[in-house]
């Protein structure tokens, strides 16, 4: 549906986008993700034809927006980050000039009545779009992208600026527009693509670092290889127990009490479930386990490793859709050695500090 | 284009500013029309389209300084730009709705001629033969209108220019006033300079000097190319300013 091929742009000397190449097949919702300044906003103006690039390609259901923009255009609907609403105009009046404008074929009172149904705005069409709030002019703006029945949708954090309920109602739509509709969403909310997105795609510095299905992220998450364990015993033998446990790859008692139990945080080497293991061996030592609690790993915590990364990486060896699909799931084992290294260094900090550690 | 043209014309009168400007000219051309007619007892309009083409000065930046500078503001060209529409279809869309708004008012303020056909017309006493000379000279009344009609849509085309440079209204209208204010002071200046060669450029540059065959009761159609080519650069200008942003 959509295909960007290296794509590179420029603003003076400061690179914006920098080599993005991404394809994005019929009804998929995919998630633009990264940092204030990544580049998300830029793919996406370049994608719509507001803005140009300065080198590659991008073509939207085979048409080249740079050989025939109009026809690009019709197939996208776009909501910018900031809603490009008339102020002065009721949300009729809105929508009836995005209906001009799209040159729009479809029944005009039927199509303009069903687009409201879907964002719910039937009951403020009569109103002046200065008048409403927020939520409303947000809504108001998706009506406006959906006017025409393109079938790309492109919106730019849809849910800045919205109270709760607002921003679980309009992801509900976003979900629902995916059933016949191609949707690109960009945010920084991470729950915000999990929820959504059937793909993620993470932007930083202008690249893409990385690009997985939501399934294989969540995984990751929830691939839980640390506890925290809440244990009655004598805290340098448990210690010690746990340590020398096989499939343990860290372990440290935290400064939490409660009545006689200390709690440990756990961390098992990767693809290894210590809990049943870890279960008996306490009951051997005739200790008691009084809570199992799973930190697993949060989309913040991949987000973070994985821009950290490659802020770090600035070379030329970038991760790509090619690369995926050779290794199975490599954000997988880039996150895992990245948190297995992480764990080497606490290990190496605590040996070091010696058995201080211990005998708090 | 049709859509943009439909909207921008609309929000004239959305807007509170399509009714002051077309409350400021009518009342300026009904009270320069009462000046230069009637208080004078004078048949002569030509004096009266001058003064007009002074009053566009303040007339002309109010229909053109939001055209593109509010949109820029409000974001709401990004719409714009990401609709299937053409950048020359939207320039051209919304010089057209300010053209259509001026034309109109233009041709409004016609009647204030109604009143001065009457009065020429009770003197003649209905002996039409006697005094065949008293009244409006009709050619000369017809040539000067259109000439300020082209010459208003250079400016609009000059105004649309100077909106789509900036994302502030106010400075819009500024520059714009500066900038018609300056074409028009041009041929002021001529009088005071001596050298020949000075004054032809002058002349030539000059937008008055154009508009006085007019008055002279020539239909010029040198001055009528040189309105509309003006108009045709500004207009082409504004689309590269649009084109270039996409660029840059």
């Amino acid at each position: 549906m959509i295909k960007i091929e290296h794509l590179v742009k420029n603003y003076g000397t400061n690179c914006a986008v920098d080599d993005i190449s991404l394809e994005i097949s019929d009804g998929e919702i995919v998630g633009f993700l990264g940092p204030n300044g990544a580049g998300k906003s830029t793919t996406m103006n370049i994608l719509t034809g507001y803005l140009s690039s300065t080198a590659g390609r991008v073509s939207v259901a085979g048409i080249d927006v740079l050989n025939d923009p109009l026809g690009a255009k019709k197939q996208i609907g776009y909501l910018p980050e900031q809603p490009p609403l008339y102020l002065d105009m009721t949300v009729d009046e809105y929508l009836n000039f995005n209906y001009d404008l799209k040159n729009c074929k479809l029944s005009r009172a039927e199509h303009i009545r069903e687009v409201c149904d879907v964002v719910h705005i039937g009951d403020v069409r009569r109103r002046v779009i200065k008048n409403l709030s927020k939520g409303y002019r947000q809504r108001v703006g998706i009506a406006g992208a959906l006017v025409g029945n393109p079938r790309v949708i492109i919106f730019d954090e849809p849910t800045v600026g919205l109270d709760p309920k607002q921003i679980i109602e309009i992801r509900n739509l976003i979900r629902s527009l995916g059933k016949d509709h191609t949707v690109i969403l960009s945010t920084h909310i991470l729950q915000e693509v999990q929820a959504v997105c059937d793909r993620i795609v993470i932007i930083n510095k202008g690249r893409i670092v990385a690009d997985e299905k939501t399934e294989n992220i969540t995984r990751v998450i929830e691939n839980n290889r640390r506890f925290n364990a809440k244990i009655c015993g004598p805290q340098a033998q448990v210690l010690s127990t746990l340590r020398n446990l096989p499939g343990v790859a860290y372990c440290e008692a935290l400064a939490e009490r409660d009545g006689d139990a200390i709690t440990y945080m756990i961390e098992s080497n990767p693809g290894v479930d210590i809990r049943k293991k870890l279960f008996f061996t306490l009951s051997n030592e005739g200790w008691a386990l009084i809570g199992l609690e799973a930190l697993g790993l949060s989309l913040e915590d991949i987000f973070i490793t994985v821009v950290n990364k490659s802020d770090a990486d600035d070379g030329p060896s970038r991760y790509t859709r090619r690369q995926k699909t050779r290794a199975r799931s490599a954000i997988e084992s880039q996150v895992a050695s990245d948190l297995y290294t992480q764990a080497g260094q606490k290990r190496a900090e605590a040996s070091a500090l010696g058995l201080d550690e211990d005998e708090e | 284009m049709l859509a943009i043209y439909k909207k921008e014309l609309k929000s004239y009168f959305i807007n509170p500013i399509g009714y002051i400007y077309t409350g400021i000219f009518l009342a300026a051309a009904a009270l320069i029309c009462c000046f230069t007619t009637y208080l004078q007892s004078s048949y002569d309009v030509t004096v009266y389209f001058v003064y007009m083409m002074y009053a566009f000065v303040i007339l002309i930046p109010l229909l053109t300084m939001r055209l593109f500078a509010e949109e820029r503001k409000l974001r709401t060209e990004q719409l714009l730009l990401t609709a299937p529409v053409t950048i020359t279809g939207m320039v051209l869309g919304k010089f057209l709705a300010a053209l259509t708004l001026f034309t109109s008012t233009l041709l409004v303020s016609c009647i204030n001629f109604i009143p001065l056909a009457v009065i020429a017309d009770a003197e003649r006493g209905g002996a039409s033969y006697q005094h065949y000379h008293t009244g409006i000279v009709a050619g000369e009344l017809v040539g000067c209108l259109v000439s300020l009609l082209l010459l208003g849509a250079a400016f609009i085309a000059i105004g649309t220019f100077i909106s789509a440079l900036t994302e502030n209204q106010l400075a819009a209208a500024v520059i714009t006033i500066a900038v018609i204010f300056g074409m028009i002071g041009l041929s002021l200046l001529n009088n005071l300079i001596d050298a020949y060669w000075l004054r032809t450029i002058i002349s030539w540059i000059s937008v008055y000097s154009r508009f006085g065959n007019f008055t002279n009761g020539l239909f010029d159609f040198a001055a009528i190319f040189y309105y509309l080519s003006i108009c045709g650069v500004f207009i082409f200008l504004t689309i590269r300013v649009y084109e270039k942003r996409r660029w840059a």
